[in-house]
C-alpha cells in the first residue's frame, strides 16, 4: 500500500505516542482535523495501524508481576498451508502473546505470558508440546525487560540535564 | 582593601554582560518551570557517536592532534560540505576543527579586523556576534530587521549602514532568535551587496541542518561569493552535540592560514577523543538528524499554530528549533513581558531584546522540548494573556 507525505507522517507520529488529539495532531502536521481523522480511520480500517496498547512495566505493580517465557519450536510444515495452520493453532491460546515465524535453527518464536514459571511450564509441556505437527520445543524465561518495543523501560537519559535559560 | 577591579581592562570591563544571563539566575532558583528559553536540542547525541568517543578513548587516543584537527575528520568535513552544499574545501588547507562554532566565529573574526574596522551584524541576532567583533577590535554595527520583512535584511538596509570601514557582513541562517531561513534569492541579493562594496561575508551556518520547507543553500556556493566567504559550521545543533564544543571553519587558504595561527597559540586543537566521534556523526549521523529533523519540524508547526490562536503573532520561520513572536498587544515590554510570565505562570522565555534592540516587542520561544510541556506552556500561556486581557479591561473602567 502506497502512502502519502502526510499519511506517513501520521504514523511517525502516532507509533511515537498514540495519545495526541487530533487537534494536536492536525497542528503538528498543518493539516485539518477532519482531514487527520480521516486518514487516521483509513489507517485502521485498511491494518496498518493494528491496534493502540500501552508498553507496561507489571513489574512494577503489586500482585501482578507475571513471567515471560520465549521458546524456540521446530514443527514440521504441512502440505498445502506450510506453518500457517500451526502457528495459528499456537496464536489462539490467550496465553500466547507473539508468535513470529523465523529463519534459522528453528522455526516458530513464541512468546508466552503467565502468573508463574509453574503454569508457563505447564502450557508449554501440555498445550505447545502436543500439537501434533510441534517436533521439539526450548523455553526460555525472561528475567528482566530492559527495553520493548523501541522503548528504553527504565533509561538514566530520561532526565533533562540542560539549563533553563541558554543562548 | 585594594580595589581588584582597577586591575581590569578597559574592554573587559566594559563588554556588556549577555542579555540572557540575568534572566536564567531567576528561572534557575524556581521550581516546576517549563522552560522555552534553552538554546539547544533536547536530544542526547546519538548512542553511535558515543560510543565511538568511549571506544576512541580506550583505545588511548589521548594525544593532541594536528593544530587544525585530525585529517580523517577534516576529509568528512570535506566530503560532507560537498555532497550537502556543493561546496569544495582541500582538507589538508582550508579547514579548521574548533571548539565549537564560537571559537570558529571568534578566529574569523581576528583574522580579517583591523582595530576600529565595521561588521554588520543582522539583528536579531545571537546574543555573542557583536562581544566576539569588539573583542577582536572591531566595531559591531547592528542592522536591526523587521517582523514584516520575515526579519530578512534588505539590501537597502545594508547599503545605509555601510561606512568606508566596513569590513565584513555577518549572517546567520536559520536565525538564532528569529528562526528566519534566507533561500538562494535572498543570500542572492546580500551577495550582490557583499560583491560590490568588497565585503568579506561571514555565514554561521551551524542550523543549516534544522532546515523545514526549502533546500539549504549556502553562501559559499553562489557565484562569485567563494573567495570572500567563511563558512561557519559545527556539530552543536545538528547532531545534539552542544557540550562537546566541536565545530569547525572553511575558507580560503589565506584566510584558513591565518587563523590557524591564532588557534594554533590559543587552543592547539580541539579534544582528539571527540573528534573520533564526530567523524561517526559525519559517517554514519544522517538518519539520526532526519529523525530529529521531523520531530522539530511538528513542533514548530503546533506551537506556531498554538501561539497564533491565542493571541501571540508569529511567522512560520524556516528553521533552527525558535519562534520569535511579537507580544505587542500586550502592552509590555520583552523584558516585562517575559519576567512576568516566568513570575506567574512559571513559564520561561527569553525577552527579544536580549538579541538586540530589534528584538524589542518579542520574545523567543525555544520549542526543543518535548510535546507535553509545549502543550502545557500554551496552556499557561494562554492563561498569562488573559489575566492581562482582563487587567487591562479593569483599568480602563477604573479610568
Ligand atoms: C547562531 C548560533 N551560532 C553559534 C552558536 C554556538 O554554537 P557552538 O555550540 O558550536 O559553539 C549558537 C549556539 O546557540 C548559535 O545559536
Amino acid at each position: 500500500m502506497k502512502l502519502t507525505k502526510e499519511e506517513l507522517e501520521i504514523l511517525y507520529i502516532l507509533e511515537e505516542n498514540h495519545r495526541l488529539s487530533t487537534g494536536v495532531i492536525a497542528k503538528q502536521t498543518q493539516l485539518s482535523e477532519e482531514k487527520v481523522e480521516e486518514i487516521i480511520k483509513k489507517l485502521e480500517e485498511n491494518k496498518v495501524i493494528v491496534s493502540y496498547p500501552a508498553i507496561i512495566d507489571w513489574s512494577k505493580v503489586e500482585g501482578q508481576e507475571n513471567v515471560i517465557a520465549m521458546i524456540e519450536v521446530n514443527v514440521t510444515p504441512k502440505r498445502g498451508v506450510g506453518f500457517d495452520e500451526v502457528a495459528e493453532r499456537i496464536y489462539r491460546f490467550p496465553e500466547v502473546s507473539s508468535v513470529y515465524l523465523m529463519s534459522g535453527a528453528f522455526d516458530l518464536s513464541v512468546t508466552v505470558e503467565g502468573k508463574s514459571l509453574k503454569e508457563v511450564a505447564t502450557f508449554v509441556s501440555e498445550k505447545l508440546s502436543t500439537i501434533d505437527s510441534v517436533v521439539s520445543t526450548r523455553t526460555h524465561f525472561i528475567l528482566k525487560k530492559y527495553k520493548h518495543d523501541g522503548v528504553i523501560i527504565e533509561g538514566k537519559e530520561n532526565k533533562d540535564r540542560r539549563m533553563v535559560v541558554s543562548p | 582593601m585594594i580595589d581588584v577591579n582597577q586591575f581590569l581592562s578597559k574592554t573587559a570591563a566594559e563588554l556588556p554582560p549577555s542579555g540572557i544571563r540575568k534572566f536564567f539566575d531567576v528561572a534557575a532558583q524556581m521550581e516546576n518551570v517549563i522552560s522555552l528559553g534553552v538554546g539547544e536540542p533536547d536530544f542526547i547525541t546519538p548512542w553511535s557517536i558515543r560510543d565511538e568517543t568511549i571506544a576512541s578513548i580506550e583505545e588511548g587516543y589521548t594525544s593532541y592532534t594536528a593544530n587544525p584537527g585530525l585529517l580523517e575528520l577534516r576529509q568528512e568535513i570535506s566530503n560532507y560540505l560537498k555532497n550537502r552544499f556543493n561546496i569544495e574545501y582541500d582538507p589538508k588547507n582550508q579547514i579548521i576543527v574548533t571548539i565549537g562554532a564560537s571559537q570558529a566565529l571568534d578566529l574569523a573574526f581576528r583574522a580579517i579586523l583591523n582595530p576600529g574596522e565595521e561588521v554588520l551584524i543582522i539583528e536579531p541576532a545571537f546574543v555573542s556576534y557583536p562581544a566576539l567583533v569588539t573583542l577582536a577590535g572591531g566595531k559591531p554595527v547592528q542592522v536591526g530587521t523587521k517582523a514584516e520583512n520575515g526579519f530578512k535584511v534588505t539590501p537597502e538596509q545594508i547599503e545605509e549602514a555601510l561606512t568606508p570601514n566596513t569590513k565584513a557582513i555577518l549572517i546567520c541562517s536559520p536565525n538564532n532568535p528569529t528562526g528566519t531561513f534566507l533561500n538562494k534569492d535572498d543570500l542572492t541579493k546580500i551577495a550582490e551587496v557583499a560583491i560590490k562594496h568588497n565585503l568579506v561575508v561571514i555565514t554561521d551556518e551551524i542550523y543549516a541542518e534544522l532546515t523545514y520547507d526549502e533546500d539549504y543553500v549556502s553562501m559559499a556556493s553562489l557565484p562569485g561569493m567563494y573567495e570572500r566567504t567563511i563558512t561557519i559550521n559545527g556539530f552543536s545543533k545538528a547532531f545534539a552535540m552542544t557540550g562537546w564544543r566541536l565545530g569547525y571553519v572553511a575558507a580560503p587558504e589565506a584566510l584558513i592560514q591565518a587563523m590557524l595561527k591564532i588557534h594554533q597559540y590559543t587552543t592547539m586543537c580541539a579534544p582528539h577523543m571527540l573528534q573520533h566521534g564526530a567523524i561517526e556523526a559525519l559517517r554514519n549521523g544522517k538518519d539520526q538528524v532526519e529523525e530529529m529533523q521531523r520531530s522539530y519540524r511538528r513542533r514548530r508547526n503546533y506551537i506556531v499554530s498554538s501561539l497564533n490562536e491565542i493571541g501571540l503573532e508569529c511567522h512560520t520561520p524556516g528553521g533552527a528549533f525558535y519562534v520569535f513572536p511579537s507580544i505587542k498587544n500586550t502592552g509590555l515590554t520583552s523584558q516585562e513581558f517575559a519576567e512576568q510570565l516566568l513570575k506567574k505562570e512559571r513559564v520561561a522565555v527569553v525577552p527579544g531584546n536580549a538579541f538586540g534592540e530589534s528584538g524589542e516587542g518579542y520574545i523567543r520561544c525555544s520549542y526543543a522540548t518535548s510535546m507535553e510541556q509545549l502543550q502545557e506552556a500554551i496552556i499557561r500561556i494562554d492563561r498569562f494573556l488573559k489575566s492581562l486581557n482582563v487587567k487591562q479591561e479593569q483599568v480602563a473602567i477604573e479610568k
